[in-house]
């Protein structure tokens, strides 16, 4: 019977589905515009869809901005920046404005570090989304920091190999800095991560409406196209190599924050 | 209300900032700028505004993009060696039309340089340094009160054109105290209400997102649709620009013979220099561009072709001489001096007024060739 609510609340259209001409700008089985519906959910849920404004990266992440209909920034200035834009919005627009960034593994982790580092370390109010995808999807899928060992793309044909040093596991990372308040990692790979992964950006998203701090959800996403699997497989692939590397859960959940 | 004080350069920015109703600085220490940043992080949040303490002049134009976005005045200062760093969101601020004053001090390069002053940013200034075809207005005040006054017109000229403005300066007028009356100038009628910001949907007028973006020719907007309209658009506003915007100061230009052409605190130099030129008969005078870009060029070829010769005076290689070149087409013989007719080989030696002088000397007589040797 539970089974029966949630796949009604997954077939449904988010309102905030912004009512363009074009199909969504993915390739087939990308689970990219699966985390834009949690966001959308969430935001409608949340009932914050007037005050939210959402941050693009650069990648095809940013085509969830173009889809919901929000104030967005898309791309959010230059590649990886996006955490310093929201920075910048939230500063001028005060603790009633829901930043939201979406960024990918190759935007915030490799070019990005800098902004998603230090807008964690200073405590900002934004959440920043990360899909991690493993690849560089949108310029033909090369090798990007949180490529698992052995991993085949563009630039490493022979698999990922330890002269290429090893993946950085997000979550983790950000949830070792006091400025941090919530960190999570979750997946899409069946309706129940999809739900546990909903939960995850939810909260994340309160934590900032409760002006707590930095929050910040990595969602496991995949790139069918460039793994050169079907979306079918691709899905199989998250949960046989992915998941066992990067271990889906919350890392880190403060309640109240003190000196 | 007029207040006069004695202040020092850098103060006049922040002050000219504050006049401008600027309400974000985000900046990150680099010399020569750090005097700015220490004495912005006690005026601006005494004043109730923000001051960011980014980690690099890369996040520091960043949140800047964030918050004019965001419909606030915003200003970003670097030194020449965080100047690099920030072309890349330059280039996006003019792709996304957003108005960012960008406060820069000149000091030595190329690399890390000197930590001393110098003119050595021209180029870079006055022609795109980030990726793509765009130019930016670029202010060069040369006094405490001019940097005052100047601050307030590039944040009227950022809002009007929604475009980045630069107020490019250098070390030695931060540095120096001058008499600086503070008042609030008025600029023209005033500007449109922003209704382009992003500040949640709800909050909007009409009830319609907004959608910024950095990457307009590619996604369509509202106001571009296609590529070629957005750069079509772009064309325009820089024509406009150039069209109107371009202002200079002249000093006894009437009946030069030789036409001094400098900036910032060359052109105090030339000052000094052309009074010591009349004192001896020289027809002299001195054209100083406010606007490095869009460059005030008619005045210049106007002379030209009246037959004056032209002295550049720049603490720098090569920069202002290429647009006094470009301006004169040909017409007239140029002369420079430069940061090698500098009075000292360490990093704190600078140009003074009697090398100017020998300059035009050598010039009248027609003793000095147009290219000079080796190098």
């Amino acid at each position: 019977m539970e089974q029966a609510v949630t796949r009604k609340k997954v077939a449904g259209t988010p309102r905030l589905r912004f009512p363009i001409k074009s199909p969504i700008a993915s390739c087939q089985g990308c689970l990219h515009p699966l985390a834009g519906r949690i966001l959308a959910e969430v935001i409608e849920e949340l009932d914050i869809g007037g005050d939210t404004i959402l941050v693009g990266g650069v990648g095809c992440h940013a085509t969830i901005g173009g889809h919901l209909n929000l104030d967005v920034l898309l791309p959010g200035a230059a590649h990886g920046r996006a955490p310093d834009v929201a920075t910048g919005v939230k500063r001028i627009l005060g603790k009633r404005a829901i930043l939201i960034t979406i960024q990918g593994d190759g935007d915030a982790m490799a070019i990005g570090t800098e902004p998603l580092i230090q807008a964690a370390a200073r405590g900002e109010k934004i959440t920043v989304i990360m899909i991690n995808n493993q690849v560089y999807g949108t310029t033909g899928g090369q090798l990007a920091p949180t490529t698992v060992m052995g991993h085949k793309t563009t630039t490493t044909p022979q698999g990922r190999k330890l002269e290429d040093g090893y993946p950085v596991h997000s979550a983790e990372l950000l949830a070792k800095l006091k400025g941090v308040v919530y960190s999570a990692r979750g997946a899409l790979t069946s309706v129940r991560n999809f739900q546990r992964t909903k939960k995850y950006v939810k909260r994340a998203i309160q934590k900032q409406m409760d002006d707590l701090g930095f929050s910040f959800v990595e969602i496991l996403g995949n790139c069918p196209v460039a793994w050169r699997l079907s979306p079918v497989d691709s899905i199989k692939y998250i949960e046989e190599k992915l998941i066992p590397e990067f271990p889906l859960g919350e890392f880190k959940d403060i309640k109240e924050v003190t000196n | 209300m007029e207040q006069k004080i004695l202040a020092r350069g850098f103060e006049a920015i922040g002050w000219g900032a504050l006049a401008a109703d600027c309400q974000l600085f985000a900046g990150c220490p680099t010399s020569p700028e750090d005097e700015i940043f220490t004495y912005l992080a006690q005026e601006f949040p005494k004043n109730g505004r923000h001051f960011v303490r980014a980690s690099s002049e890369v996040s520091a134009i960043n949140i800047a993009y964030g918050s004019t976005s965001a419909g606030g005045r915003v200003m970003v200062v670097v030194a020449s060696a965080g100047w690099g760093l920030i072309q890349e969101t330059m280039s996006h601020l003019v792709n996304a039309f957003l108005p960012v004053v960008v406060v820069l001090i000149q000091r030595g390069g190329p690399g890390a340089g000197s930590l001393r002053h110098a003119q050595m940013d021209y180029l870079p200034i006055t022609r795109d340094a980030g990726q793509g075809n765009y130019r930016v207005i670029s202010l060069a005040p040369s006094s405490v009160q001019e940097t005052y006054d100047l601050m307030q017109l590039a944040f009227h000229l950022a809002d009007k054109w929604r475009n980045p403005v630069i107020v490019a300066t250098d070390t030695i007028i931060i540095r120096m105290m001058e008499p600086l009356t503070l008042k609030t100038i008025k600029l023209g009628p005033p500007l449109p209400e922003k209704d382009w910001i992003v500040k949640g949907k709800e909050h909007q007028t009409d009830g319609i997102r907004r959608f910024i973006s950095s990457g307009q020719g590619f996604i369509p907007t509202r106001d571009f649709s296609t590529y070629l309209h957005f750069l079509k658009g772009l064309n325009e506003k820089v024509l406009r620009m150039r069209e109107t915007e371009a202002r200079y100061e002249s000093y006894e230009l009437e009946d030069a013979e030789i036409v001094l052409v400098a900036y910032g605190y060359s052109a105090r130099v030339c000052q000094e220099a052309l009074m010591m030129a009349r004192a001896e008969g020289i027809k002299a005078g001195l054209m100083r561009p406010v606007t490095l870009w869009p460059f005030p060029g008619d005045v210049l070829k106007k002379k030209a072709l009246k037959g004056a010769k032209f002295l550049t005076v720049e603490d720098g290689l090569e920069g202002l001489r290429e647009d006094v070149m470009l301006a004169v087409e040909g017409q007239a013989e140029i002369e420079w001096v430069n940061v090698l007719d500098r009075n000292e080989s360490g990093a704190g030696g600078a140009i003074y007024p009697g090398k100017v002088l020998e300059k035009m000397r050598k010039l009248l007589k027609g003793k000095v060739k147009v290219i000079k040797k080796g190098r």
